[in-house]
């Protein structure tokens, strides 16, 4: 493993706590298959970064280890200037509160309602009233235009539907981070517009930093040239030669390595043949 | 199917071990810190004690009847038939009425417990808690486990009065004076008759509930892992009473010194 300087790590230090999270030579291994190897990246602040990879190429455990659901073997991970990697389980529940997530299947709490799973976290941190958790409640689900499932059960909502009310239960609060798991994965086209306008809007208006999954470069194009109008409350496209204006990036693994990370100009003009291929497949 | 080393096996069964008692530990620890999940430990009273009372009302009932149906035969053959509700009273409030009642919670309610945090750990959900913020341990675990030691107790003592009743109506269809029944079943029992069996629904209450998390927990492989989980659970818990109770029985014995 690579070793800092003190001044180096000083510089990593201050970065690490202006950026929403940086993973630093970061390793895992399950059972001998080697995951993630000595990745690096950062996510500054207000950035979303789309992760690509094939199946079984560590996207998800990233979002993981973030949360410190699981820990790495080696490395360091800093989330909102707090290292992830020493914190104890107990801690990390805190700083969990300020991160979404939106899980690949999205992970409704099946014996609540609707309202239930999107009040989850309200109702965990206890100091909310019932008249404000209720209005909150309603505003969420009115972001992810869904606010007439309020008494429903999730066996009752398609996979779409699901999805929206997860993105809802991720940002009640106004996380600083959200994560994102494949969540246009297995939807039709027209739902998994409607799931990147949310995440565009989620990203435009309240300036939430992010990582997305994905396996489909589609959406993460359409977000990296798209911009959120609050007027029309819709996405729009952005003039030509403005993609520079939205914070979006992108990253590639490839056997547990990052080949990749960079904005969309850079991932377009990359000449690495794997790259290329992946993104003409797509 | 794959073969696995000695060594190997050995190791997975120890790290159960230490997992289980770590979650175990865990549980119990979480009664004295907040937050206390006051709601779902009353949610859980409710279906494990109110959910198991007519298995138990019926359990109770009918083994009182049995055993006093039973034992008429042999103790009528020695003119003791009088004895009955003494036989009846010792055999449930020891023994019968801890154990049956304990592997009647344990069918019930490990298995619940085990499928239901199986199926949540299988679809993400215990994540997705970990992710809100929240320690699945205390809004899961402790509730679960606090409900059950809590509410075996009183299931246990609703047992042994309905055994006893079904060992009553018995001996009166045998012709035997209820109120010699009833004063015989008083009169034999001691304190440490009751003390024996008033320890053992705590000890059950805690495998079962511990158990059912454990094996609920660490459900893997879609719903056949939680199929598998549900049936293991169950087994264990029942398995680990007959032999805790055995093992209790004997160190009280030795403890305090009867017969």
């Amino acid at each position: 493993m690579p070793t800092l300087s003190l001044e180096d790590t000083q510089t990593v230090t201050q970065d690490a706590a202006q950026d929403a999270i940086v993973f630093e030579n970061v390793s895992i291994a399950f059972q001998e298959k080697v995951v993630l190897d000595e990745i690096s990246f950062r996510l500054p602040r207000g950035e979303t970064k789309a992760i690509f990879g094939v199946a079984g190429s560590g996207k998800s455990t990233i979002l993981k280890l973030v949360l410190g659901l699981i820990k790495p073997d080696r490395g360091r991970i800093v989330v909102l200037g707090e290292n992830v990697t020493e914190m104890r389980e107990e801690d990390l529940f805190e700083l969990r509160r300020k991160i979404g997530m939106v899980f690949q299947e999205s992970a409704l709490f099946d014996s609540l309602t609707v309202r239930e799973n999107v009040a989850f976290r309200l109702l965990e941190e206890g100091n909310v009233s019932e008249e404000e958790t209720e209005k909150r409640v309603r505003e969420a689900l009115r972001f992810v235009e869904l606010e007439n499932t309020v008494d429903k059960y999730p066996s009752e909502l398609s996979g779409g539907m699901r999805r929206r009310v997860a993105i809802a239960r991720a940002i009640i609060t106004q996380p600083e981070v959200i994560l994102y798991d494949s969540p246009t994965g297995g939807l039709d086209p027209v739902t998994s517009n409607t799931i990147i306008e949310l995440i565009v809007k989620q990203r435009d208006v309240y300036k939430t930093s992010a990582l997305l999954v994905t396996h489909r470069l589609q959406d993460a194009f359409t977000m990296a040239t798209h911009y959120f109008d609050s007027k029309t409350n819709h996405m729009q496209p952005l003039p030509p030669g403005a993609h520079s204006e939205v914070p979006m990036a992108f990253m590639v693994l490839r056997d547990g390595k990052v080949i990749f990370d960079g904005d969309v100009q850079q991932l377009v003009k990359t000449k690495d043949e794997y790259i290329r291929e992946f993104i003409s497949l797509d | 199917m794959e073969l696995i080393s000695p060594a190997d096996f050995v190791k997975d069964k120890v790290l159960a071990v230490q997992d289980y008692a770590l979650l175990a530990g865990r549980s119990v620890g979480n009664l004295f810190r907040r937050p206390l999940y006051m709601a779902d430990m009353i949610q859980q009273a409710d279906l494990i004690g109110f959910g198991s009372l007519p298995i138990v009302v019926l359990s109770g009932l009918l083994t009182g009847a049995v055993l006093a149906d039973n034992s008429a035969a042999t103790l009528g053959r020695f003119g003791s038939l009088s004895l009955i509700g003494q036989l009846v009273s010792i055999g449930m409030v020891r023994e019968l009425g801890p154990v049956l009642t304990g592997l009647m919670v344990a069918g019930r309610n490990a298995s619940g417990m085990a499928s239901e945090l199986g199926s949540m750990v299988v679809t993400e959900q215990i994540d997705a808690m970990r992710a809100l913020g929240t320690d699945p341990s205390k809004k899961l675990l402790t509730p679960r486990l606090a409900a059950t030691v809590f509410m075996l107790f009183f299931l246990t003592i609703i047992s042994d009065l309905l055994g006893l009743v079904g060992g009553n109506l018995v001996s009166m269809l045998l012709g035997l004076d209820s109120h010699q029944y009833w004063t015989s079943a008083w009169q034999v029992l001691v304190f440490n008759d009751v003390f024996t069996g008033l320890l053992k629904p705590i000890f059950f209450g805690f495998i079962i509930a511990t158990i059912g998390c454990y094996y609920g927990i660490s459900a893997r492989g879609g719903t056949q892992g939680v199929g598998r989980a549900t049936t293991q659970a169950v087994v264990a818990a029942s398995v680990l009473i007959l032999v805790v109770d055995f093992f209790l029985t004997r160190f009280l014995i030795v403890l305090l010194g009867y017969r």
